[in-house]
């Protein structure tokens, strides 16, 4: 059988072979098996010593200091250490926390925690090219606000978030800023020197490194406290106890490394892809982009498919590995809930679909999805009573439609 | 999700797709569902002079399973009398197309839209 192609590398990416290859030197008897954390003898110090040359790869990448890391399972625990971490250290301060609707479940559903605590949370809205502005945020701070979590890159649009500029308001309020950068660690340069941002949280797994393992930045300048979820063997200075994965570790090592050498030139050809994708199917008919094109990641373009159902669509498109905004597939009949929040009409979210586009690939695999895409839509507009109707010059917000 | 081979039949090879005159006084035309929900079917029917359907034709927004089901009754539909039609019941376009349970609503969907188009049918004779 023929595999589809791959396009969805917002949601996972392979692992990079040179990264894979040194994850396997880490397992067996003859490799670097060792606990980290065993101080008495040469496999305790070998271990420590990947791991810690793994943490400075990781600082590396992002201008921070090898200390400021801390290893975790993955983006979603360190947005919960962050997250609950500080709002528990600093509820004496304050029990207002600002995030946005637009926010990755791992954040949002952490913040319906802590309201469950008896904190306050103020979501944003995001306006409609799916931007949240450094004025949004500081309208909505408070004498009482104790942290703001945005994400970097959101991860079903690709929009951008302007972190620098949030960051100096918080800091200026003395409010400490997460963010999630699941998404753009490896795409976007990021300077913690620079930017006034506290904490920020990574995965391994979206940049070509494995799964299960993330870290979470915490900055010790001005210092960070946070109180840990996981308790243990006070591991990782108390933060998060748990014996590390020295071959998950180093391969997010090696991942955040290749993406230092090869980020440039890496995004300009996806940025080609990406748009290459985008000239080949805009001139159809109500066709749109959704989110800012400009403010925008490489690889992601989620494109709405006027009139067309989602998850008809993604049935067409068996060749390709894609996602559709549309949660239909997970037995809900709601839409995006980020695409809802952009304000795009419900018909309008049920159509779109999510192309990422990664490291492997091809010019030839754009022609190929461009060529699916064209055929599927053109097949269903022509099954649409909506098409029809768009057709028939009917507006189809005048139409007494009978929900169910 | 997977598919059963029923419902991707009718998705692949859908039958009886298309649009009749809706100002027709024969063509009986029953339109559910809301684009909100993700899913609208377009359900017309042609009746003769007996009361027997002699052309169905339909138009669906939604997902394979609600494409599935509109198509199947319209194939099940021609040749039957407007009684017949309105004795078609969802348990049994789901059985036949054998629909997961979060896609029953299809099947509903797709008997609410014959008894529309018998209804308006009825309301212009």
């Amino acid at each position: 059988m023929k595999l589809p192609l791959y396009l969805d590398y917002s949601a996972t990416t392979p692992v990079d072979p040179r990264v894979a290859k040194l994850m396997c030197d880490c397992l067996t008897q003859e490799g670097n098996f060792g606990n980290p954390a065993s101080r008495s003898h040469l496999y305790g110090w070998q271990a420590e010593e990947a791991v810690e040359n793994a943490r400075r790869q990781v600082a590396d990448l992002i201008n921070a200091d090898p200390r400021e890391i801390v290893w975790t399972s993955g983006a979603t625990e360190s947005d919960n250490l962050a997250i609950k971490g500080v709002a528990h250290f600093y509820h004496k301060k304050g029990k207002h926390i600002i995030t946005s609707k637009v926010e990755h479940k791992a954040v949002l559903d952490t913040c319906r925690q802590l309201e469950r605590e008896g904190f306050e949370v103020t979501y944003l809205d995001p306006d409609s090219d799916g931007l949240i502005t450094p004025a949004m945020v500081q309208d909505a701070m408070r004498e009482d606000t104790v942290l703001v979590s945005l994400m970097h890159v959101n991860n079903e649009i690709g929009v951008v978030t302007d972190i620098a500029a949030i960051g100096e308001i918080t800091r200026a309020a003395k409010v400490l800023f997460h963010v999630d950068a699941a998404q753009s660690a490896g795409k976007i340069a990021i300077d913690l020197e620079a930017m006034k941002v506290d904490l920020m949280s990574f995965s391994a797994h979206k940049i070509y490194g494995p799964k299960g393992v993330g870290a979470l930045y915490v900055r010790r300048k001005p210092r960070v406290r946070l109180e840990a979820q996981m308790h243990g063997g006070g591991h990782e200075r108390g933060m998060r106890s748990g014996t590390l994965a020295t071959h998950q570790i180093v391969g997010m090592g090696a991942a955040f490394a290749i993406a230092q050498e090869e980020m440039q030139a890496e995004n300009a050809r996806i940025v080609s892809l990406r748009e290459r994708l985008w000239d080949g199917v805009k001139d159809m008919e109500e066709v749109y982009m959704n989110g800012s094109h400009d403010q925008r990641v490489s690889g992601n373009a989620n494109i709405s498919f006027n009139f067309v159902e989602g998850e008809s669509l993604l049935m067409s498109l068996r060749e390709l590995a894609v996602s559709s905004g549309s949660a239909c597939t997970s037995a809900s009949l709601e839409p995006s809930y980020v695409l809802r929040a952009l304000g795009m009409s419900d018909e309008l979210a049920h159509s779109s679909i999510r192309f990422s586009i990664g490291r492997f690939t091809t010019a030839e695999d754009i022609d190929q999805a461009i060529e699916q895409v064209r055929k599927a839509v053109t097949k269903l507009r022509e099954l649409s009573p909506l098409w029809d109707m768009y057709k028939d010059g009917v507006d189809l917000d005048s139409v007494q439609w009978t929900a169910h | 999700m997977a598919y059963s081979e029923q419902v991707i039949d009718h998705y692949e090879n859908p039958r009886n797709v298309g649009k009749m005159d809706e100002k027709d006084a024969q063509v009986g035309t029953g339109m559910v569902g809301a684009p909100a929900c993700g899913d609208v079917m377009r359900l017309q029917i042609k009746v003769d002079d007996q009361g027997v359907i002699e052309d169905a034709k339909f138009k669906t927004y939604g997902c394979g399973s609600a494409i599935a089901s509109s198509s199947l009754v319209t194939e099940w539909m021609k040749g039957m009398t407007l009684d017949q039609a309105g004795e078609i019941k969802n348990a049994a376009i789901s059985e036949e197309l054998a629909l997961p349970p979060v896609k029953i609503h299809c099947s509903v969907l797709a008997e609410d839209a014959i008894k529309a188009a018998i209804d308006d049918y009825k309301s212009k004779q």
